[in-house]
């Protein structure tokens, strides 16, 4: 018995130790097909330089611009929408429509991000460019709106949950002074679950950054640096996905582990903030 | 008086938001089964072949969604018989042996693993393929294989997170029940606390299996391709039904092609949709708190 017990723990931590390996194991493994980036500085050039290969400068700087622009609109498209859609779920709504909502809310969890691209493309994209009358429509605005679409349930779950986790006690107070349900949310429920919100920001931030399909599909894809919301765009993710060079060695190559890179740190980065909050505080409560 | 106002705003945004969220997701399934409904047939799927040929693969299907449907079936089994085995023996070691300082090392590179874009997984799996294509075989290329390795690393923290937390989340009382009547630490696993937390874990597995079924970034760069029949070995290209979809928007030709476009989309909301919805039935807190808890 002592030794299948033995046998069984080394087995669960062998499975374990595996699993971590993977996470280094990508880390490495773009550092190493990257590395000659990092010599000479020529990294953080990368960084700051625009993209243009007929002339060998090979800078990433445009995804940046495009990256961050597209998943900040997003974010604050989807932002106000998930709190007020979270706070219709725990208060301010009818039961029944906020248990819809909700049931809806958890659905949209399972839409294939390719569906949200392909159903931007030919409904959102059309209308925006008729709208706007410039361009053609595949551009940052249309990509960050169906972003914020991807992102709310992330948002809105993580939202609605952490507003479930106010202490009856406080609710059943507001309830005996007469306070209604907004003054519920705004001065009792809000204060009281804003790391939460912070958390469920951050990891929505995460999504967003980190989507391919619909940057993809919908933002144009330009390689120059974007002027305005209805230029179009290319973000980190959609640059790798964009690969044509075959090429092993070549300096366009390489810099693809440069928006990796970039990417696995912004995620690393993520996941530590959210425990910083989470530890810190959270749990004092 | 201004809070009156404010709280009024409140109260009239949240229903706003409320529709304007139900009113998009209605719009976008809409349009979809509105343009793609009439395109689901027997043709769409096996084109011109016949469905009984093309089913026990006596004939390949060059003009329909069959050979795409394939392709994604055989790479979720592939990669879920890969992850699942890990992804539950390491939820099982996190949630039972593992213990302090090294339980958080361990949980923070999982959140990590879990944040990685899969366009960064598909590049993983790239690179590897063409590594080893310079290195060690020539016939080695981005294939089914390496597109079900790198699906498996997309998912096994869903699977070690649903694990672990469907384990920790058993009363205390249950855990220390088997112990109590001489029964080793093993024995407990298995026949108390696994068969007691099957439910989170089958949620898990099937939330792992709507995941692989749905992502197009890392197949797209680990040898999803079109036009290639049902894949005939796990070192060939396959076509994959999220790939077609993504395919069909931007390489279009005629009318007909984007109509079986709506019509891939609408199959591949359905099987996501169904899982998902399984997934939530099986135990809905527990799926999300794996999704979004991290």
């Amino acid at each position: 018995m002592k030794v299948i017990d033995r046998f069984a723990e080394k087995f669960f931590w062998v499975a374990a130790v595996l699993s971590l390996s993977v996470t280094v194991l990508i880390f490495g493994f773009m550092v190493i097909l990257g590395f000659p980036l990092f010599k000479g500085g020529q990294f953080i050039e990368l960084l700051s330089k625009p993209w243009l290969p007929d002339h060998g400068i090979f800078g990433i700087y445009p995804m940046i611009v495009g990256t961050l622009s597209i998943a900040l609109l997003g974010l604050g498209f989807a932002f106000p929408l998930c709190l007020g859609c979270s706070a219709f779920i725990s208060v301010l709504g009818p039961k029944r429509l906020g248990r819809i909502l909700k049931k809806t809310v958890q659905i949209m969890t399972g839409i294939p991000t390719v569906i949200y691209g392909f159903v931007g493309i030919f409904l959102l994209v059309p209308v925006i460019r008729e709208v706007f009358e410039s361009g053609s429509g595949m551009c940052i605005l249309s990509t960050s709106l169906l972003l914020a679409i991807l992102i709310s349930p992330t948002m809105i779950l993580f939202f609605s949950d952490s507003f479930d986790q106010v202490p009856k006690p406080f609710l059943d107070a507001v309830d005996a002074l007469g306070g209604n349900k907004a003054q519920k949310i705004l001065y009792v429920i809000l204060p009281y679950s804003w790391r939460g919100v912070l958390t469920g920001l951050i990891l929505a931030l995460g999504r967003a950054m980190g989507d391919t399909m619909i940057a993809l599909m919908v933002a144009g894809n330009a390689v120059a640096i974007p002027d305005s919301v209805l230029d179009s765009a290319r973000t980190l993710t959609a640059h790798i996905a964009l690969i044509i060079a075959a090429d092993f060695e070549s300096l366009e190559f390489k810099t693809l582990f440069a928006c990796g890179i970039i990417l696995y740190l912004f995620t690393t980065f993520i996941a530590l903030s959210v425990r910083s909050i989470d530890s810190k505080f959270w749990r004092k409560k | 008086m201004m809070d009156r106002v404010l709280e009024k705003v409140v109260a009239g945004f949240s229903w706003i938001c409320a529709m304007v969220l139900l009113g998009t997701v209605f719009c976008i399934v809409g349009y979809l089964l509105i343009n793609g409904l009439g395109t689901i047939n027997v043709t769409l799927i096996f084109g011109e072949t016949d469905p009984v040929d093309a089913l026990l693969f006596r004939k390949q299907v060059f003009d329909g969604l069959f050979p795409a449907i394939v392709g994604t079936f055989a790479l979720v089994a592939l990669s879920v018989s890969f992850a699942v085995p890990i992804g539950i023996a390491a939820g099982i070691y996190m949630a039972e042996y593992c213990r302090g300082v090294l339980k958080r090392v361990f949980s923070l590179f999982f959140d990590v693993l879990a944040g990685i874009p899969s366009i960064v997984v598909g590049l993983f799996g790239f690179s590897v393929a063409i590594f080893l294509h310079n290195y060690f075989s020539s016939r080695i290329y981005p294939c089914l294989l390496i597109s079900a390795l790198s699906l498996a690393f997309l998912v096994l923290p869903y699977l070690i997170r649903t694990t672990q937390i469907s384990l920790e989340n058993l009363p205390e009382d249950i855990r220390q029940t088997a112990p109590a009547l001489g029964a080793t630490k093993l024995q407990n696993i298995f026949y108390v606390l696994i068969p007691r937390s099957l439910s989170g874990m089958a949620s898990g597995v099937i939330l792992s299996i709507g995941r692989c079924a749905e992502d197009t970034a890392v197949i797209m760069l680990t040898g999803a391709v079109t036009m290639v029949g049902v894949p005939k070995s796990v070192f060939s290209n396959y076509e994959a039904l999220p790939f077609y979809i993504y395919y069909i928007s931007s390489q279009y030709s005629n009318k007909q092609e984007l109509l079986s476009g709506y019509g891939a989309a609408i199959i591949l909301l359905v099987i996501c949709g169904l899982l998902f919805t399984v997934a939530f039935f099986v135990k809905h807190r527990l799926a999300y708190h794996a999704l979004y808890r991290q």
